[in-house]
């Protein structure tokens, strides 16, 4: 009997083998796929573990931070935003059950620490979990705040940004919606027909209307096909592509230069001129300023939306037939996000050089330490130094003695392009039938902001709904 | 022989020093004051394993020395994780295991003091059979039985829950070791040849039709896929051992497979365990949760594990279960999460040291009945951790037998104190026998 008992023994003993073999597998070999299996939320509550790090506006404002609760085993930090909505867009929000979103989203990797290597690996030998840094936004919190009075809750966008470094100085959509509320409102929020949840700087396509004739003219001006003093008679009404094309007032201004068409924003003109220029020149410009590609901020290309003539929801080329007589005006199917339109004032403002707009400033580790901080980068070379200053200068006539005198500040020269066009889709908006644009910058002699601001289904003028509000955000930055 | 006593003594005292070590670790991961409790726990610990060993020092002077200590360890092990888990849950299951331990003891001392000679179990072993398989059926019993998770596995007397299968292992054991030790020589004699397989011969066929038909009825009324295995794994075991004729076993896997597979067609709760095995991720909250859970924090535990009371066994923030029943069917797999492969795997040598030492005994026993006894208790104790390894590792489907003296439960405990003493009472005699030279 004694052998077979060895026997038995060596059966049961490939048996716990075969144990081991299995226990093996899920610990270490198929771990990682288990990890990443989608109905295995370990890591999720992991994730909870670690104290991400928080997010502060320009002046240390805390916009996001992480709160303890519950302790061993089950201690987890839950976000908290203590401004509530004021930056709900752009910092977006940060939940176990609901993900990430926007700024939350793209520095997650920083907030979380997970780019210390060196740092996770020893803490990880001593089993700890790893701190997450923090992050400085170039955000004003005064700023931030004049944008959302200033718009007194019409919906629309304001953003701000700093012109030689892309440094965003206030990004406010409006609605807003309060990041705390998220994991009790989610549901609600995303059926909101007012879509509080939609950054409308980054994602709101809206036809640009004349501020548009600021890239129409930057075209013809760099390209060479007009200079400062040529003219074109600019009659009441002209016909492009067999319909009838009128200015806005209804004036007959006969020969004028590019200068005065852009004060009194005059349809006539820059219609003829976009006939001139072709699709093929001004798409060329188009894309310089950083339309047909998403922006190029700090923020998840998920969330941003791409500026260009659309039909419906396919992007056209130069290539394609489209009216560019109407599209130098700002019409034909063209949509634009209102950081694209601050990216051309900016450009404008820069002497002619697109910064890559940026949110973060600085991130700092947990003991305060700076670990890095924002080298502004150039995203394109767009029109020459001489062509920005023409632009500028007409645009400081706009100000002072055209469309946009609503704009204009005490003892600062603002330069700026005012826009008015017409909603596409008129029902959603009570039959309020404008989208109302203004876009500057100031001082207009050594520019320290550039401003898109924009109201959407509203009965006023770009002149007299969004000038006012690009200037009460551009008086909260040059005050301090 | 007390150069075995001394060594058995001497592997007490890392057993108590473990406990210790991790009730103080436990006091340090929840920020609580260093209190010289865990102190006094480890204390108690060796005091009650000082006084057993005293005991078996008296009593069993030429017992094996290691399977005590083993035993105890593998509790002391238990004993700890719980205490980690009552420290999350506010529960009192160390303090409930604690006192089923020392309850443990005294029936371990009772069945040593009445069965100094326990072939008297031979005598009465029809008796054994038929108690055993009425302990088997008490959860069907109404107003006593109770069902959980579909499956009858416990009774309720009053306050008293007990798991009757843990108990009539033992008694099953008992009545194969006595049965196939007389019948073993007519089982292989009778034997003849049909299509080139052994069968048995027929008349002596009939008792280990009823072991087969025992196994198809838990199935079928109890529902217990894995007290079903464990029996007829162990029943196979003996037949293998007894007779030396793996036709024998073959034939009988067949039948286990061919009534098994029958049962899985037709009832429905033996159905869902077979396909959650087979596939979890079809109801990844529901039946498959528990199987699904266990792999995803084994996947957490990696090779170190992530600390000892790291592991998440709620979901943080509520009283919903991470790992539900963590604190029986998934204890191995908390083991796991916190210690890592290496835990693990240390829970499973000490199983197969046990084994090794259970079969030892075996090996030097002199007479058929001890040898198979020792092989049967021996067996039926690593099938057991066997069984519920292999169903949190989804080696075979989860079911809901205990790993053996970690888990938590008082019959768990009693049943394996039981089985110690019987491995001891066989050790015992075959150890004298062979220092008194006979």
């Amino acid at each position: 009997m004694n052998d077979r008992i060895v026997k038995l023994f060596a059966f049961i003993a490939v048996s716990f083998a075969v144990l081991v073999g299995f226990t093996s597998n899920w610990t270490v070999f198929d771990a990682q796929n288990l990890k990443n299996e989608r109905v295995n939320k370990r890591p999720l509550f992991n994730a909870q573990k670690i104290e991400r790090g928080r997010i502060l506006a320009a002046d240390g404002t805390v916009i996001a931070r992480s709160v303890a609760k519950g302790s061993g085993p089950s201690l987890r930090y839950v976000r908290d935003y203590p401004e509530g909505g004021t930056y709900g867009h752009p910092i977006g929000y940060s939940f176990v059950e609901f993900g990430n979103s926007e700024f939350e989203a793209f520095h997650n990797s920083e907030l979380i620490g997970d780019d210390n290597e060196f740092a996770s690996i020893f803490d990880q030998i001593r089993g700890k979990d790893p701190i997450g840094n923090d992050i400085r936004t170039s955000i004003d919190p005064e700023a931030q705040q004049a944008a959302f009075d200033a718009l007194g809750g019409q919906p629309g966008a304001v953003v701000a940004i700093e012109p030689d470094t892309g440094a965003v100085k206030a990004l406010v959509s409006e609605p807003p919606y309060d990041p705390n509320s998220i994991p009790f409102d989610l549901g609600e929020l995303n059926q909101d027909p007012g879509s509080p949840l939609l950054n409308r700087v980054t994602q709101g396509q809206y036809p640009p209307g004349s501020t548009f004739k600021l890239v129409t003219a930057a075209a013809a001006l760099d390209s060479g096909a007009i200079s400062l003093d040529d003219t074109i008679n600019s009659p009441a009404t002209i016909e492009v592509q067999g319909n009838p094309l009128a200015n806005s007032d209804g004036s007959d201004y006969g020969d004028i230069d590019v200068t005065t068409a852009l004060t009194f924003s005059v349809n006539t003109y820059f219609g003829q001129l976009g006939e001139e220029l072709g699709t093929g020149t001004l798409e060329e410009y188009m894309t310089r300023f950083g339309f047909n590609a998403k922006p190029q901020i700090d923020l998840p290309e998920g969330q941003m939306s791409l500026s260009g003539v659309f039909d419906g929801d396919t992007l056209l080329t130069g290539e394609d037939a489209m009216d560019v007589g109407r599209l130098a005006i700002g019409q034909e199917r063209l949509l634009a996000t209102p950081i694209q339109m601050a990216e051309v004032a900016a450009t404008i403002a820069n002497g002619g050089t697109l910064m890559k707009p940026r949110i973060w400033s600085e991130v700092l580790d947990a003991d305060g330490r700076s670990i890095k901080t924002m080298d502004p980068e150039k995203q394109s070379d767009v029109i020459s130094e001489e062509t920005a200053a023409q632009l500028t200068e007409a645009m400081t006539d706009v100000v002072n003695e055209g469309t946009g005198t609503a704009a204009a500040l005490s003892g600062v020269n603002v330069a700026g392009k005012t826009g008015t066009a017409e909603v596409p889709d008129a029902e959603r908006c009570d039959g309020l039938p404008n989208q109302a644009w203004f876009v500057g910058f100031a001082p207009a002699d050594d520019p320290q902001i550039a401003v898109a601001a924009t109201v959407e289904c509203t009965s006023g003028q770009g002149g007299t709904v969004a000038a006012p509000i690009a200037a009460a955000v551009m008086q909260a930055l040059l005050d301090e | 022989m007390s150069a075995s006593r001394n060594r058995e003594l001497l592997a007490l005292v890392p057993v108590a020093l473990l406990l210790t070590l991790g009730f103080a670790a436990v006091f340090a991961q929840n920020d609580s004051q260093l209190t010289n409790l865990s102190l006094s726990y480890g204390l108690y610990f060796l005091a009650i394993c000082l006084a057993t060993h005293i005991y078996i020092r008296i009593r069993l002077p030429d017992a094996d020395p290691y399977l005590f200590p083993l035993m105890a360890l593998l509790t002391a092990i238990g004993l700890v994780m719980l205490y980690r888990l009552d420290s999350e849950t506010g529960n009192e299951l160390a303090r409930d295991q604690a006192n089923w331990f020392v309850i443990g003891l005294i029936l371990f001392a009772a069945v040593i003091h009445f069965l100094k000679d326990y072939s008297v179990l031979e005598r009465y072993r029809y008796t054994i059979a038929l108690i055993s398989l009425g302990l088997l059926l008490a959860p069907r019993v109404p107003l006593i039985g109770s069902q959980v998770n579909g499956a009858y596995l416990g009774i309720k007397l009053g306050p008293i829950a007990f798991q009757p299968a843990e108990l009539a292992k033992i008694g099953i054991v008992v009545f194969l070791a006595s049965y196939l030790n007389e019948h073993r020589e007519l089982l292989v004699v009778g034997a003849r040849r049909i299509l080139g397989i052994t069968f048995p011969p027929l008349k002596h066929l009939g008792p280990l039709l009823v072991v087969w038909g025992a196994a198809m009825f838990m199935l079928i009324f109890i529902r217990d896929l894995g007290s079903s295995l464990m029996f007829f794994a162990a029943f196979l075991a003996l037949i293998y051992v007894a007779t030396g004729r793996l036709s024998f076993v073959i034939i009988g896997m067949g039948m286990f497979l061919a009534g098994a597979w029958v049962i899985y067609q037709t009832v429905p709760h033996v159905t869902d365990r077979v396909d959650i095995w087979l596939d979890p991720y079809q109801d990844p909250s529901g039946a498959g949760y528990q199987v699904l859970q266990s792999m995803f924090a084994m996947a957490d535990g990696g090779l170190f594990g992530e600390g000892f009371a790291q592991a998440m066994v709620v979901i943080p923030g509520t009283e919903a279960p991470l790992l539900p029943a963590a604190q029986t069917d998934l204890i191995y797999t908390l083991i796991t999460s916190e210690l890592g492969l290496f835990g693990g795997c240390a829970i499973i040598a000490l199983y197969l040291l046990i084994a090794a030492r259970g079969f030892k005994t075996a090996l030097i026993a002199n007479d058929g009945f001890s040898k198979l006894l020792a092989t049967g208790l021996t067996a039926v104790f690593a099938i057991q951790a066997f069984v519920i390894i292999g169903g949190v590792t989804r080696v075979i489907p989860l079911t809901g037998v205990t790993l053996p003296l970690v888990s938590y439960g008082g019959s768990s405990i009693l049943a394996n104190f039981i089985l110690l003493a019987l491995l001891l009472l066989i050790s015992n005699k075959a150890r004298r026998e062979a220092r008194e030279g006979i």
